[in-house]
């Protein structure tokens, strides 16, 4: 094992403090060391868009982060989006209802993205929620259902908010 | 685990970075790892030390001062789109700003970072380019400012020395109500462009061009001006067809070629998107769009 340091971060609202290795991606780190398993690896060079978490209420690829640069930020996972066991998350509910997932692979962070993108757009068109989705890739190709999604999910927060 | 091994440093202040730069062996700098972090994890480069900014203060602003805009080089990408000042003074970087990457990737990509990675398709050098910027590095010897132009020593090669840190840019903001444009054609919204064209204009009220920059991105092996169009276009109205002759030079620009563009595409696409620039900002500087 090369250099390490100690952390200590919150993921999902819970404060670990872990011992890392120095050039451990965050991407490792949340599966490897975390057993956070939800967040996904696909290409490891920022393309794919599969392991984006969000950091401090922003989204970012999780592997273009070292583990070391999340001392004292809050991160969010696929695993914490949803507000308890029972019940989830409008975005994910959506997706359910329209097909918005196939394999499952790029969901969630087709999820982490969208849960920022429409956080400052709300009410967003076609056009923007694509743009936004267009540093994630499915290797469906299941597009159609995912924007589908999103607009719907864009609704069902609006409602939920009262707008 | 895809990085190489390396120690980790993460200094809290410039003159820490500085000094770190000047005694450590094969050091590489991160500040918001999105070009640097693939390299590493595809093992393109292999550095014995990694020194974060992520932790050094004061690097993260955007002031304007008179006709100067001045901008941290750990300015998150996010922060200048984001930007009301940016929006207001320099509306040609919000242009292109909307193409760099996406949402994840400037929520930590920095303009420090993109200018120093120095990639001939990206935005913000064109950018940059096209403002007459100056960029401010500090090394053991103090501050110095290097003017855009001389910036570039050659492909994705800046001309900031092994023991400078860049700290900043400064961007000569153009008259209010100026015209600009940044356009750009890439396989997929975010990909970096195979070609890109900025244009800015100021317009007097006879519809006359009084003021012209225009830059082609990823075609040289750095942002190019358009000099000569850019004297031509002096006196010029808005007429389309103008454009068009003018921005035939751009196939005279020394191209590269490969795997993606050959360097004749690359020269087609530079006098294609100049026009589309040009048309785009007059029309900006004139209120028809």
């Amino acid at each position: 094992m090369g250099e390490t340091r100690k952390i200590s971060l919150s993921v999902n609202g819970k404060t670990y403090e872990e011992e890392v290795e120095v050039r451990f991606t965050l991407a490792d780190f949340l599966r490897q060391q975390l057993g956070l398993t939800g967040t996904h690896l696909g290409c490891e060079h920022g393309v794919c868009g599969a392991c984006t978490i969000l950091l401090n209420g922003r989204s970012a690829r999780s592997c273009l982060m070292l583990a070391v640069q999340a001392d004292g930020q809050e991160i969010t996972t696929i695993e914490g989006i949803a507000p308890s066991e029972e019940e989830m998350h409008p975005l994910q509910e959506a997706f359910r209802d329209n097909h918005g997932l196939q394999c499952g692979f790029c969901t969630p962070g087709m999820l982490t993205t969208l849960i920022e993108f429409l956080g400052d757009n709300p009410d967003p068109t076609e056009q923007e929620v694509r743009e936004a989705i267009s540093g994630n890739l499915c290797r469906c190709t299941g597009y159609q259902g995912i924007v589908a999604a999103a607009l719907d999910a864009a609704q069902r927060l609006r409602e939920a908010k009262g707008v | 685990m895809k990085p190489p091994p390396f120690s980790y440093h993460d200094p809290s202040n410039v003159g820490e970075v500085i000094s770190l730069l000047g005694s450590l062996e094969n050091p590489k700098l991160l500040a918001g790892g999105q070009s640097l972090m693939p390299m590493l994890n595809m093992r393109y480069v292999m550095p014995d030390h990694v020194i974060d900014l992520n932790k050094v203060e004061g690097l993260s602003y955007i002031k304007e001062d008179g006709g100067t805009i001045s901008i941290g080089g750990m300015t998150r990408q996010r922060d200048l789109e984001y930007s009301d000042v940016m929006k207001a003074k320099c509306p040609l970087m919000h242009d292109a700003l909307l193409q760099v990457g996406h949402r994840q990737t400037r929520n930590r990509g920095t303009i420090g970072g993109s200018l120093s990675h120095l990639d001939p398709a990206a935005e913000l050098p064109a950018v940059c380019a096209a403002h007459d910027a100056v960029v401010i590095v500090q090394g053991p010897n103090g501050e110095r400012e290097i003017p855009f132009s001389e910036f570039p020593l050659g492909y994705m090669t800046p001309a900031t020395e092994m023991d400078e840190l860049l700290t900043g840019v400064k961007i000569p903001a153009w008259a209010e109500g100026h015209g600009y444009a940044f356009v750009e054609f890439s396989r997929r919204h975010g990909d970096f462009a195979i070609t890109s064209a900025a244009a800015l204009l100021e317009v007097g009220s006879d519809g006359g061009i009084t003021r012209a920059s225009l830059t082609v991105g990823g075609v040289g092996a750095a942002p190019v001006r358009m000099n000569d169009i850019e004297q031509a276009l002096i006196g010029q109205s808005g007429d389309e067809e103008r454009f068009r002759e003018l921005c035939e030079a751009c196939r005279e620009i020394d191209a590269l070629g490969d795997v993606y563009a050959s360097s004749e595409y690359r020269q087609h696409l530079a006098t294609v998107l100049s026009r589309r620039a040009l048309v785009k900002a007059y029309d900006r500087a004139t209120g028809k769009a």
